[in-house]
């Protein structure tokens, strides 16, 4: 009796040691389901969710204040990933936060017309505009990510969102035509 | 691979799985010589012509080129220079509809020919005759300004091929003479009637790779150019070089195949033969690779195959790389009738054709023309019945039909996971399917799918660094005003502590009063050009922002600015006939916005309302006039904006 006792505590003891020991030495730094949610998430950082860029977004879905169909430029895909990702029932996006886009776009500035105000600069939140005060700015299409932020500061409109258009790099095959096999499944 | 990996001796030939027996058609133009095609009128050369980055022209429009000149050079590791396939001058360089399955255009230098076939008086390649001292690093380097790719159809740079780095072991080198694909015979004339250039690119390419063996696998239908390849070897006496003959079987020209069956080896899943001490080129790129370092000759031109029920007179050119589809057409005696379809490559694995004014590219290998009756018909595709025929011909091993199912349902992880990117596109499955599901269409769908994803999540990934940098860079901004201010501040307070205190506190309430009393601007598009108005005045010390009314918790984050500034101007647009600002200003730039809505409104075709928008909009002008003079004069921004605007409206006018 008194040894299975003293055997018990012994055990209990170890085990309380070593994991006193792995959680101070395996500490994890920051919430990783965080990272993992904002690896999912578009990073146009338009703000179209009501938050302030993907990362605050993600970190809202992690700590429950927002739900996950909250962003239209990652469309119906996105939620998908999300509820995949957090093991959630997926939800139809949410049409307070706008409709998902049909067509990549990118920002193109009408360089006769614009006066190098720089709000487009200001507003643009990966830096893909390029200018300087009463210089005219010009937007680096490769790094445009569509967000849109740019076209409303601009106080003479002369900022325009331009789908982008397929080259023979970028095409895709179109999904074979429904037929009998589509109206048998 | 160490357990296959005997010595390559090509004295036994394998078999890969699957494949099929195909009616050939190769008679139809495999029986005439190969001969010359004229200079064409124009030639037009995409940019891009293979996988990797596409090069960078370095000539301009209006210069006069010579043939052999470079007209485009590499950009990145994976391209290689395009060469002016003859002489004339560059007449445009802009997108032309190319050979691709889309029916896009692409960036191509087009040439207005001369006729003349000057070449250029100082060839840019020297000619090496005898390679053997030559470093094979040296080789590779000729190779690639020589632009020569592969020729049986895909294309890639054929330098990295010839470059297996230095911890690769060679074994053999293969050359592919199988052209299993029918009709085609490009390959078949060309090893009947260059075989001695074939043979000595293959001594050639073996001293690059350093490779011990060749064997050159050739099927059992092409006795003539067997027997030339032969009496070529014996002829240089290389007891290294060696003819393999192999069953005629579709696809035994695949590369993996080829591999497979003289060396017994197995390319492994989503690797290269290289991974098993293998390096396999085009007989056709050997010829060329040879003819590149020791005759200095760039690859302009190309042997290929035209052909097909609907074409006069099959045969097989010499084609200057650029040449229009539609000159080889005329050539070949013109089409009988209009063909039911025109294919680019053959007919189990090239695509359909738009146009045939796309030119020929250095991946071209056949023009197709096929009659109502040659062409299989497309049949209503029906329910899988899951009979398993598609497994049993895949050569590649795989289970089509799970592939079906994961890429029709859009699983596209599932889909690799049952090794989607291992199919070679061959098209048997497709072939002997009893449903006539076009299985080979949702493979093509689902990988273009997978890579746009990859590209997709590469520039996300890319766009959050570039945001991350830009949140530390404000953060750090944000540190250092704080900073100078306090540093500023304490330097005041030095100079005023002898002021009374009360004093100053007074002031300071004073001061605040009046701020307030000023205005806290309603409008935020007043506010920013308060703002501006301030910075533009020279003035360093930017008036400190009022908080936003929408979101005072975090209007230190740019970003959120933004985003509450756009709110609040979308909703100031919409309620602006209701409550007009006091803001001359911010009153202009909302006239000029509703006059831009209504313009986009009213663009329509009828030119009577057009005039009445443009009066219409002269007459708001007008009136908006007077009220912005006494501010334009002294404001530098709203002068900016009326310039811009002034400037907008006449260019809508012009137009």
């Amino acid at each position: 009796m008194l040894s299975a006792i003293l055997s018990m505590a012994a055990l209990a003891a170890a085990f309380g040691v070593a994991l006193g020991y792995v959680s101070v030495r395996f500490k994890v730094e920051g919430d990783p389901l965080v990272d993992q949610i904002d690896a999912v998430l578009p990073q146009t950082q338009c703000g179209q969710c009501s938050f302030p860029g993907c990362r605050p977004y993600a970190q809202a879905i992690a700590d429950g204040e927002a739900e996950i169909n909250q962003c239209p430029p990652g469309g119906e895909a996105g939620v998908m990933a999300l509820a995949d990702l957090l093991g959630r029932d997926p939800l139809p996006l949410n049409p307070e936060n706008g409709v998902a886009k049909e067509v990549k776009t990118v920002a193109v500035i009408d360089e006769d017309v614009c006066i190098g105000c720089t709000k487009c600069i200001q507003a643009c939140p990966i830096d893909a505009i390029l200018g300087a005060a009463k210089q005219m700015h010009t937007v680096i299409a490769d790094e445009c990510t569509g967000c849109d932020l740019c076209v409303e500061p601009c106080p003479v409109d002369c900022i325009d969102m331009v789908p982008i258009e397929d080259t023979t790099q970028t095409w895709k095959w179109p999904f074979p035509e429904a037929d009998a096999t589509e109206k048998a499944a | 691979m160490s357990a296959a990996a005997g010595m390559v001796t090509g004295a036994k030939v394998w078999k890969f799985p699957g494949g099929l027996k195909l009616n050939g058609h190769k008679t139809l133009s495999a029986t005439s010589a190969i001969e010359d095609a004229p200079i064409p009128a124009y030639l037009i050369l995409p940019l891009a012509q293979h996988i990797g980055a596409a090069a960078k022209p370095v000539v301009e429009v209006g210069d006069q080129v010579y043939k052999g000149q470079t007209i485009a050079a590499p950009d990145g590791f994976v391209s290689t220079p395009i060469h002016a396939s003859s002489s004339g001058k560059v007449v445009a360089i802009e997108e032309r509809p190319v050979a691709h399955p889309s029916g896009l255009s692409a960036m191509c230098i087009v040439i207005e020919t001369d006729g003349l076939d000057t070449p250029l008086s100082t060839p840019e390649l020297e000619a090496h005759p005898d390679y053997s001292e030559l470093d094979p690093s040296h080789l590779r380097n000729l190779v690639r300004q020589a632009g020569v790719v592969g020729l049986g159809g895909a294309a890639f740079p054929s330098f990295i091929k010839l470059n297996p780095g230095p911890d690769a072991q060679v074994d053999a080198l293969i050359l592919n003479g199988a052209e299993c694909e029918p009709y085609i015979t490009c390959d078949q004339v060309l090893m009947r009637e260059q075989a001695d250039d074939i043979a000595r690119g293959a001594q050639l390419i073996m001293h690059a790779v350093q490779a011990t063996t060749c064997l050159i696998g050739v099927e059992d239908n092409k006795s003539e150019s067997i027997a030339a390849l032969n009496k070529a070897i014996d002829a240089l006496d290389d007891r290294r070089i060696k003819v393999v003959v192999v069953p005629t079987r579709y696809p035994q020209g695949g590369e993996k195949q080829l591999v497979q069956a003289l060396t017994g080896r197995e390319v492994p899943s989503e690797g290269l033969p290289l991974d098993i001490g293998i390096v396999c080129h085009n007989v056709g790129t050997a010829a060329t690779v040879w003819r590149a370092v020791t005759r200095a000759e760039p690859l302009i031109s190309r042997v290929m195959t035209v052909t097909g029920g609907a074409i006069k007179q099959p045969r097989n050119f010499n084609v200057r790389i650029g040449t229009p589809v539609s000159e080889l057409l005329a050539l070949s005696g013109g089409t009988q009738g209009t063909p039911a379809r025109l294919v680019m490559g053959g007919p189990m694995m090239g695509f359909a054709l738009t146009s045939d004014a796309v030119p020929v590219v250095k991946a071209t290998n056949c023009i197709l023309a096929t009659t109502e009756a040659e062409t299989a018909p497309v049949e209503d595709a029906m329910p899988c019945i899951r009979c398993g025929e598609c497994a049993e011909v895949c050569p590649a091993g795989l289970l089509p039909q799970q592939l079906y199912w994961h890429s029709r349902a859009r699983d596209l992880d599932r889909a690799q996971e049952y090794k989607l990117f291992d199919c070679i596109e061959c098209g048997c499955c497709a072939q002997v399917c009893p449903s006539h599901i076009p299985l080979v269409q949702f493979y093509r769908f689902a990988k273009t799918e997978i890579w746009e994803a990859e590209r997709d999540k590469r520039k996300s990934n890319h766009a959050r660094e570039r945001h991350e940098f830009r949140q530390d860079r404000l953060d750090r901004e944000e540190a250092e005003k704080k900073a100078r201010l306090a540093a500023k501040k304490a330097a005041l307070k030095k100079d005023t502590s002898a002021a009374n205190p009360v004093a100053e506190a007074i002031a300071r309430a004073k001061a605040r009063k009046a701020e307030t009393a000023s205005g806290q601007p309603a409008d935020p598009v007043a506010d920013m050009i308060a703002q501006a108005k301030a910075k533009a005045d020279g003035n360093k010390k930017i008036p400190e922002k009022p908080a936003s009314t929408e979101n005072s918790s975090s209007t230190d984050d740019p970003v959120a600015a933004a985003i509450a500034r756009a709110k609040a101007k979308a909703d100031q647009k919409k309620t602006d006939s209701a409550a007009p600002s006091d803001d001359p200003v911010a009153a202009a730039i909302a006239r000029a916005k509703a006059k831009a809505a209504e313009k986009s409104d009213e663009k329509s075709d009828d030119p009577v309302a057009a005039a009445i928008a443009k009066a219409k909009a002269r007459k708001a002008e007008q009136q908006s006039a007077p009220e912005e003079k006494p501010t334009a004069d002294d404001d530098p921004v709203a002068a900016a904006i009326a310039r811009a605007k002034a400037a907008a409206a006449a260019k809508k006018d012009g137009d």
